[in-house]
């Protein structure tokens, strides 16, 4: 056997990986951070979140300065099939100090297990209610307790266009729901395609589907009937959730309306579900998609996509009802230490949010954040319609339990692929629903 | 290199091969202790003394723990009986799972297992062999999240992209959404299993065909038997054993199948099998009874399995 | 006979007597066989040196054309990634451990299973057999219970034994059934010659059973080289005992961007799995068993 050359391999990849190792980091004079005394914390603190690549470069960052303050050695981890990893740690015995949730509706499984610290005596949730609406203490709290807080908010049922095709079509960006509707049938009567669809997500396809559908209850029914629907009060064969999607598939299910038609949606991965925008000419006008679409636009056209030029955003007019739905990452406290309790103290602070929101990609449920703060004119607007929104509502999906929420991503892609058997998916869908609550 | 990595690159090359031989070395020796007639008898239980505690701790112990698991309610905190059980089989897409496994465990074996047997026999006979198995081989050394990168485009819907709907375009048809109606679906998943798998089944048999005495072989030509029948009188039975192991081992990833309908379809479009059927009650609706009662029932498919294996270990020891 | 004598007899008697059209359909048929299996692979690997935005516009068929458009980018951007050196040292630092410790336990077992009398000899098998079938998924938290426990939690030794008891099952049978196959008169003149059980061991079974235990170093090897969720949930996802697997995962973004780095990724942590495959090729080779019976 080749053992020595084997051996010799090795030792010559130990020196390529020893040269290909990252120096120390350096650390520039931390500002801020929360140190109260002269003490510097020290130890260490584990973290799992599901951010990866870039979005991970922007939470270390985030972070730095406290750990510069404190002197904390870090061990992040990401992980996006964060759902399965961290249940598995948790009932291993072996959980991370503090980690992202994957949604609502998992956190309150943890919180509900016992497997999450309460808040309420880590952070201070009255200097809290100074900065942040009282809806976000209330999304980050399971049966009366505060277990999770906001790293960062998307906001969500944007409608994407291309400015400079609309120019050369002659559309005007739509300001009421009559104009909205009339621009889709202006669109189709001129024998275009007014829609980009793309359902595909991986073992989670059929999400961007559910965010329509959210979007049109609230705006065709208030805030009063969403609620209840998420919570398991409002059956999914009501007439307001038919509703919704009939009013999605009228548009997401009919080729004269939709890029490719019916089985494409289903196809098309979301991240290039708004790639028709740019086609020339125009493969679709308008794409349905939360706030963080810009960055597939300019991942995928890397000189094409350019903010305000070739691409830009209005808000989903209102319908009967005005509102804005959001998403956003939680965090929460799996293990009791020194380290953790400082650290979830230091991410709720403006400081901390204001880091992210300058690096791009993120936008602040902290209000002392100034909208300054944002790196340019498009997610500046985004935070502005968060902010000045009277009705704001939480990812309905998200917020159900998740054998629901699984169960709504699958009867979107069910709909769309025969839309005639409605009544079917909804009766489907109230079954899962008998089940899911409850539990 | 730092210390730590030299040291660890020293375990691992030296240390743990090392470590395995002493094993085997030290049986002899602490059998030396013992009177003449005892040696036979507690030696083979020294032999499988390691293997017995890693199974135990890594194997057996977990499956008691899924099946006392089974019996209790969603957070494991109250003995429920066979709760668990009679909710699963009152579900339709339990039966639907089965159904797609039972398609699974039918199709995806039987061509898998012939295909890997063909290929290796006929690869047997040419020079070019580690080149086709090699070609064979690929596909297992990619890993699932690029091979789904891959089958997604081979079955995307748009011609333009597709290449399973471009070459059904070229040839005059339609473009088909292969993924999403069942049960044809199923079968587009089958198929990226055959791919990957008939490397697995070829080597293995392949392995198994170097055993075979090539006189027999040619001494059955010589006597005028053709190729067919050299295949099924002498190299089927001969191979038998060994295809018996590769068809119980593909039987069991079939029943185990999980990663390339995860990846593929997510269990959408009624695709689930019991793989993916545990992995959603287990880790998004965060139910452990109802998880560890379908990994429960993935067990006890395979009985059959075993018995057919305990009836052959019986025939094989008769005729040696 | 010699294992050279043997081959080339084969070649021999294959080539004498038939004309080569007669064995142009066998050509026909690999032939065949392996273009089809090439086309994923070959789509795979020409997207791998396609921009991303052409890989989701045309087919890969179409890059045969002018004008060109390839591009190293991909494995430009995988192959500076951070850590991945680290991460590659770190992936052998698992697989050859999860390779050598269950090739050798199994080793030991099958050959009692094979070649030793003891009580419930079959049913004890058949049940190491029937452990096959436990899903990963499903042994994964009792394990980490057990591995936190012991204060294994986060260190390579934890993976090693993880790959060890998932690997055994499929090891053991495969290797028993090919130990099994040795012809019995063999061990009687090794024992009559004064031989014991280990020597037979060392110097008989193991040099006898080479193309199976090759094959089985190829698939144990890959399997754990391939492994994801393991050595994640054992030893973490940290950059410093990360495998190549979690780095190459975490390139793609957290809502999917970049998931085109992965064609290029895919080629990059293949060709090891395939040095190891082709250097273990050249122990398949016929009549090893006849040319040592007959001395």
């Amino acid at each position: 056997m080749p053992r020595n050359r084997f051996l010799a391999g090795i030792a010559v990849l130990s020196l390529l990986a020893a040269a290909c190792q990252p120096s120390a980091s350096q650390s520039p004079a931390a500002p801020g951070g929360p140190s109260e005394g002269a003490e510097p914390l020290g130890g260490s603190i584990s973290i799992l979140a599901t951010w990866t690549d870039a979005e991970q470069e922007s939470f270390l960052a985030m972070i730095q300065p406290w750990v510069d303050a404190n002197g904390v050695e870090v061990e992040y981890e990401g992980n996006r099939d964060l759902s399965t990893i961290l249940t598995t740690r948790v009932e291993g015995g072996d959980p991370p100090d503090v980690a992202g949730l994957p949604n609502p509706g998992a956190m309150a499984e943890f919180a509900r297990n016992g497997d999450l610290i309460d808040l309420g005596d880590v952070i201070d949730v009255d200097a809290m209610l100074a900065d942040y609406n009282e809806g976000y203490i209330a999304d980050g709290t399971v049966d009366g307790t505060l277990v999770g807080i906001f790293i960062k908010i998307a906001v969500k049922g944007l409608i994407w266009y291309n400015p400079q095709a609309f120019a050369d079509a002659g559309y005007e960006v739509p300001t009421d729901w009559d104009g909205f509707t009339d621009l889709v049938e202006q669109i189709r009567s001129d024998g275009a395609t007014p829609w980009g669809v793309g359902l595909e997500s991986g073992a989670d396809s059929g999400w961007p589907g559910t965010d329509w559908i959210e979007d049109f209850v609230l705006r065709q029914s208030g805030p009063d009937i969403y609620d209840q629907w998420w919570q398991g009060e409002l059956a999914w064969s009501s007439p307001e959730i038919r509703a919704a999607f009939e009013a999605f598939g009228a548009w997401a299910a009919d080729a004269d309306y939709v890029a490719g038609g019916p089985n494409n949606v289903l196809s098309v991965f979301f991240g290039n579900g708004g790639d028709c925008l740019f086609a020339d000419p125009a493969g679709c006008y308008l794409h349905h998609q939360a706030s963080f679409m810009s960055g597939f636009f300019e991942t995928n056209f890397p000189d094409v996509a350019v903010a305000g030029d070739t691409y830009d955003f209005f808000g989903m007019p209102g319908e009967s009802y005005t509102g804005v739905t959001q998403s956003g990452d939680l965090f929460g406290m799996f293990r009791d230490t020194p380290q953790a309790r400082s650290l979830m103290q230091y991410l709720v602070t403006a400081d901390a949010q204001q880091i992210w929101v300058e690096r791009g990609g993120a936008i602040s449920g902290n209000g002392a954040v100034a909208l300054d703060a944002y790196p340019d004119d498009t997610s500046r607007r985004i935070a502005d319609i968060l902010t000045s929104a009277e009705v704001v509502r939480f990812d309905a999906g998200d917020k159900m339990p998740a054998q629901m929420g699984r169960a709504f991503f699958g009867a979107i892609l069910d709909y769309i692929q025969n839309p005639a058997n409605l009544d079917q998916v909804l009766s489907d869908l109230d079954a899962v629903q008998a089940e899911a609550y409850g539990n | 290199m730092d210390l730590g990595t030299g040291v660890l690159a020293v375990v691992v090359v030296v240390g743990v091969p090392a470590i395995t031989v002493l094993y085997a070395l030290a049986t002899e020796w602490v059998l030396r202790f013992l009177p003449e007639r005892g040696r036979p008898r507690l030696r083979p239980w020294l032999w499988l003394l390691p293997a017995f505690a890693f199974l135990g701790i890594f194997l057996v112990y977990p499956t008691v723990y899924t099946v006392v698991l089974s019996l209790m309610d969603r957070r494991s905190e109250e003995f429920v009986g066979y709760e668990n059980y009679v909710d699963l089989f009152g579900q339709q897409l339990f039966w639907q799972t089965i159904a797609n496994s039972v398609m699974w465990l039918v199709f995806y074996t039987t061509i898998t297992v012939a295909f890997g047997l063909i290929v290796a026999v006929l690869t047997d006979r040419v020079r070019y062999e580690t080149g086709v198995k090699a070609l064979i081989f690929i596909p297992m050394a990619i890993s699932f999240v690029a091979a789904g990168v891959i089958w997604n485009f081979m079955y995307d819907f748009n011609p333009e992209v597709g290449t399973v709907n471009a070459a059904v375009g070229a040839l005059g048809g339609e473009p088909q959404a292969w993924l999403f109606e069942w049960p044809r679906n199923t079968f587009m998943l089958i198929i990226v299993g055959i791919w990957m798998w008939v490397g697995f089944a070829m080597v293995i048999l392949s392995a198994g065909l170097k055993g075979i005495s090539t006189e027999l072989l040619e001494a059955a030509r010589m006597d005028g038997a053709n190729e067919f029948q050299v295949f099924f009188r002498i190299i089927v039975p001969l191979l038998a054993p060994t295809i018996a192991v590769v068809g119980t081992t593909i039987v069991i990833v079939a029943l185990k199948t999980f990663d390339i309908v995860w990846v593929m379809t997510g269990g959408q479009f009624d695709t689930d099998v019991i793989g993916t059927l545990f992995y959603e009650e287990r880790f998004t609706n965060r139910d452990a009874g109802a998880a560890s009662a379908v990994a429960v029932i993935l067990l006890l498919t395979i009985i059959p399995v075993m018995l057919f294996n305990i009836r052959r270990f019986r025939a094989q020891e008769e005729t040696r | 006979m010699s294992v050279v004598a043997a081959s080339a007899t084969r070649a021999e008697v294959a080539g004498r007597p038939r004309r080569w059209y007669s064995r142009l359909p066998l050509h026909l048929v690999l032939v065949v066989v392996s273009l089809i299996w090439l086309v994923p692979t070959v789509a795979l690997l020409v997207s791998s040196f396609r921009p991303p935005t052409d890989v989701n516009a045309t087919g890969w068929w179409t890059v045969f054309q002018l004008p060109f458009n390839f591009t190293l980018d991909n494995y430009a951007a995988v192959l500076t990634r951070n850590n991945l050196g680290q991460s590659f040292l770190n992936s052998l630092f698992i697989a050859i451990p999860a390779t050598v410790i269950p090739v050798m336990v199994a080793a030991f077992a099958a050959y009692a299973f094979a070649w030793m009398n003891f009580p419930g000899r079959n049913a004890l098998f058949v049940l190491v057999v029937a452990l096959l079938v436990v899903p990963l998924q499903s042994a994964l938290i009792p394990v980490l219970q057990i591995t936190t426990a012991a204060g294994l939690t986060g260190t390579f030794p934890a993976v090693w034994l993880a790959h060890t008891g998932f690997g055994l099952p499929f090891a053991i049978f495969l290797l028993r059934n090919f130990f099994g196959a040795l012809p019995r008169e063999m061990f009687e003149s090794a024992y009559l010659d004064g031989a014991s059980p280990t020597t037979a061991f060392f110097r008989l079974v193991l040099p006898l059973s080479i193309p199976a235990i090759a094959s089985l170093v190829i698939f144990q090897f890959m399997w754990v080289w391939n492994d994801l969720l393991v050595a994640l949930i054992l030893v973490g996802g940290f950059p410093r005992v990360a495998p190549l697997t979690v780095t190459i995962a975490n390139m793609v973004g957290t809502l999917g961007q970049n998931w085109h780095l992965l064609t290029a990724a895919a080629f990059v942590s293949m060709v090891l799995p395939l040095i190891v495959f082709f250097s273990l090729q050249r122990y398949f080779v016929r009549g090893m068993l006849s040319g040592s019976v007959k001395g």
